[in-house]
């Protein structure tokens, strides 16, 4: 599904430059449910905006689909992140002038779908993450992990290849963690390629695979 | 693309944040009154002017009869032109673009005039109906000489409002019987004309005047305006007029004295400059108005650009190419210029409509007060007409535009990563 071979990342800070990533080798297949694990500043954030396709990378190569993904533009890799990619954030991002609904729905909107079936799809994946009765509310209206939920049906909603998700339980308290997890395990149950980034070890010990960052290499592979 | 989405997209937008599009539209509304109003404004005074200033804002020319000051195949110099019936007639059917003509006869003598046992030694002209028009001539009393009186040759009069003080002082002359030369003439109007020595005078069917006072067909000048023309056309209207009336009374055509001509195109052409300055003046100020509103609509858009910093990063995160991005921002811009600008419009051409309805009346009150002429009106008939409206609603979808142009580009700049990361 992706491969990752000797990557390289700096941050170019004025006059020095940050050596973030120090030559990953990593390999994600299909139905994988794994985390990334590492202490804050590991460059767990920075690998997976690369590995959607957010960021670029220095050197060494990134195969998304068997596809060499190198120096793409904006525009391409828009739609490849339309296409294949569903994004979980910590903050669940969710537009806080849209209802729950119209969020999910929105990916639909940039892939071109009339607004009867991007609604009717959208209602479908609120279904999924157990938030149909609240369609129509604001995001301001719903609790932390109802956000979340909603975050997650907006990610699916395209029917990625791959789920990206950073620190998605980071803002939310532990029974509510646990539960959005479940929730996420449940999904990949179902076959989808999912990938969380998370620094805590319950949280990574509910995924089936856990990547350990260290100092900008892949420190520690193992498999629950 | 699917551009019905997208302006269902952002009408979500714009129902949702209704102050700051109440804001940002607010600048721009004041804009587009602002230029209907100085437009409409500046129509009035354009109006206005030519109100007062008819004559010359029309093209006049008149044609005198004179001497000539070359001899010329084998006639000598210094010979009268006479005008009669015939030169009316060949520069009716040759000349184009006549709106009105009339031609008139001068009697060079005072005569004497009764009524009563009331005397006075008076000025007589024959006219034709249109110097009413072309005159500016004002009616006071009763009706002016029409077609029917001069085709029956009637012995109607119309009589200047000093003459008419001198014969009958206070009373109505309308119906009474004058002598004129001890000719029977029945009074049918008064009138009032700015060039005062006219007031003496009276007013008779040309051919009446012809035939009372021996002038055979005999006229003293033809006046005519002419209809939508440039100064070169009119100019090249004069030189065939002359032309026309040279080969007729064997002048040469390089003689200025054997007719005078006097066009009005030269201050005509000076008060249409005139008005084209004050437009551009107006559009001037407009335009600045509608510029403080775009930079406004701009300064706007940019503060929601950053407040929707995240949104943006969010939207490109799942899949909003730049394009998309600009074209969010740009038509959301464009929208709310264009709903704010058309309650501009309409705003402003109801101010105007309803000051056109306090002027109308106001004028003819005045009117109405002072009887006789000077009724000064420097505005009249303010208006938005279809250009302007549609010259606004341009300048509205460009300012829209260039007010999006810039904060569209900043947000298509921003990176997801970063826009993501700021908490
Ligand atoms: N845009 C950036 N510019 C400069 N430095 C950055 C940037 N993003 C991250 N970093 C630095 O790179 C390192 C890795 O960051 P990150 O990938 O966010 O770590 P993690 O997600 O594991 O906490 C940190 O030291 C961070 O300060
Ligand atoms: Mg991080």
């Amino acid at each position: 599904m992706l491969r990752l071979e000797d990557l390289h990342k700096y941050y170019h800070m004025g006059s020095h430059d940050l050596h973030v990533l120090k030559g990953i080798d990593l390999e994600i297949t299909e139905g994988e449910f794994v985390s990334i694990m590492g202490s804050s500043g590991s460059g767990k954030s920075t690998m997976l905006n690369i590995v959607g396709l957010l960021d670029d990378y220095d050197s060494g190569a990134y195969y998304l689909d068997n596809k060499l993904i190198k120096k793409m533009n904006e525009k391409e890799a828009a739609i490849y992140r339309n296409n294949t990619l569903g994004f979980v954030f910590q903050s669940f991002n969710l537009i806080s002038s849209k209802d729950a609904l119209e969020n999910v729905a929105l990916p639909l909107f940039y892939r071109g779908m009339g607004r009867k079936n991007r609604n009717d799809k959208a209602m479908e994946y609120l279904e999924l993450v157990g938030l149909a009765d609240r369609a129509h509310h604001l995001p301001k209206e719903l609790s932390g992990g109802q956000q979340q939920r909603v975050a997650l049906a907006r990610a699916l909603v395209s029917d990625p290849k791959i789920v990206l998700a950073d620190e998605p339980t980071g803002a939310l308290d532990t029974n509510t963690s646990y539960e959005i997890m479940e929730l996420i395990s449940s999904i990949n149950e179902k076959g989808k390629t999912i990938v969380v980034v998370t620094h805590e070890d319950d949280i990574s010990k509910m995924t089936k695979k856990i990547i350990r960052l260290k100092d900008g290499l892949v420190d520690d592979i193992i498999i629950n | 693309m699917f551009d019905k989405e997208f302006i269902l997209e952002i009408f979500t937008t714009i129902r949702k944040n209704k102050l700051r599009t109440f804001l940002t539209g607010f600048s721009v509304a004041w804009g587009i009154f602002m230029l209907i109003i100085l437009l409409g404004s500046g129509k009035g005074l354009e109006n206005g002017i030519k109100e007062n200033f008819k004559g010359e804002a029309k093209n006049t020319i008149r044609v005198f009869g004179g001497l000539t000051s070359i001899a010329f195949e084998g006639q000598p110099n210094d010979r009268h032109i006479e005008f009669n019936n015939y030169d009316k007639k060949i520069i009716t059917e040759n000349i184009p673009n006549i709106d009105l003509l009339y031609a008139r006869y001068d009697i060079e003598l005072d005569i004497p005039v009764h009524y009563k046992s009331e005397y006075a030694t008076l000025a007589v002209s024959g006219i034709d109906p249109s110097t009413k028009e072309i005159e500016k001539i004002k009616l006071l009393e009763g009706r002016y000489i029409n077609d029917w009186d001069i085709e029956h040759s009637q012995k109607v009069a119309v009589i200047g409002k000093d003459a008419k003080k001198m014969l009958f002082r206070a009373k109505s002359p309308i119906g009474e019987i004058i002598y004129v030369n001890k000719v029977p003439f029945k009074i049918i109007g008064v009138f009032s004309d700015d060039y005062a020595p006219e007031n003496k005078k009276i007013y008779m069917p040309l051919a009446t005047a012809q035939k009372i006072f021996l002038g055979g067909n005999k006229i003293s000048s033809i006046a005519m305006t002419l209809e939508n023309i440039t100064p070169d056309e009119s100019k090249t209207i004069e030189n065939s007029i002359k032309s026309k009336l040279a080969k007729r009374h064997n002048f040469s055509e390089k003689d200025e004295r054997a007719v005078l001509i006097i066009n009005s195109i030269e201050e005509f052409a000076k008060s249409q400059k005139l008005f084209r300055a004050i437009n551009i003046f107006l559009w001037l100020i407009a335009i600045g108005t509608i510029i403080a509103g775009i930079v406004g609509i701009s300064n706007i858009m940019l503060i929601v650009v950053k407040e929707r910093t995240k949104e943006i990063g969010v939207r490109k995160a799942i899949g909003a190419t730049p394009a998309s991005i600009v074209k969010l921002i740009l038509l959301e811009a464009v929208i709310i210029t264009i709903i704010a600008g058309l309650i501009g419009l309409l705003a402003g051409s109801t101010v105007l409509e309803i000051a056109n309805g306090f002027m109308e009346a106001s004028n003819t009150a005045q009117a109405a007060a002072s009887e006789f002429d000077e009724n000064m009106t420097i505005f009249k008939n303010p208006s938005v007409d279809t250009m302007i409206a549609l010259n606004a609603l341009i300048v509205l979808i460009l300012s829209g535009l260039l007010a999006g142009f810039i904060p569209a580009k900043r947000a298509a700049q921003i990176r997801p990563i970063a826009a993501l990361r700021e908490e």
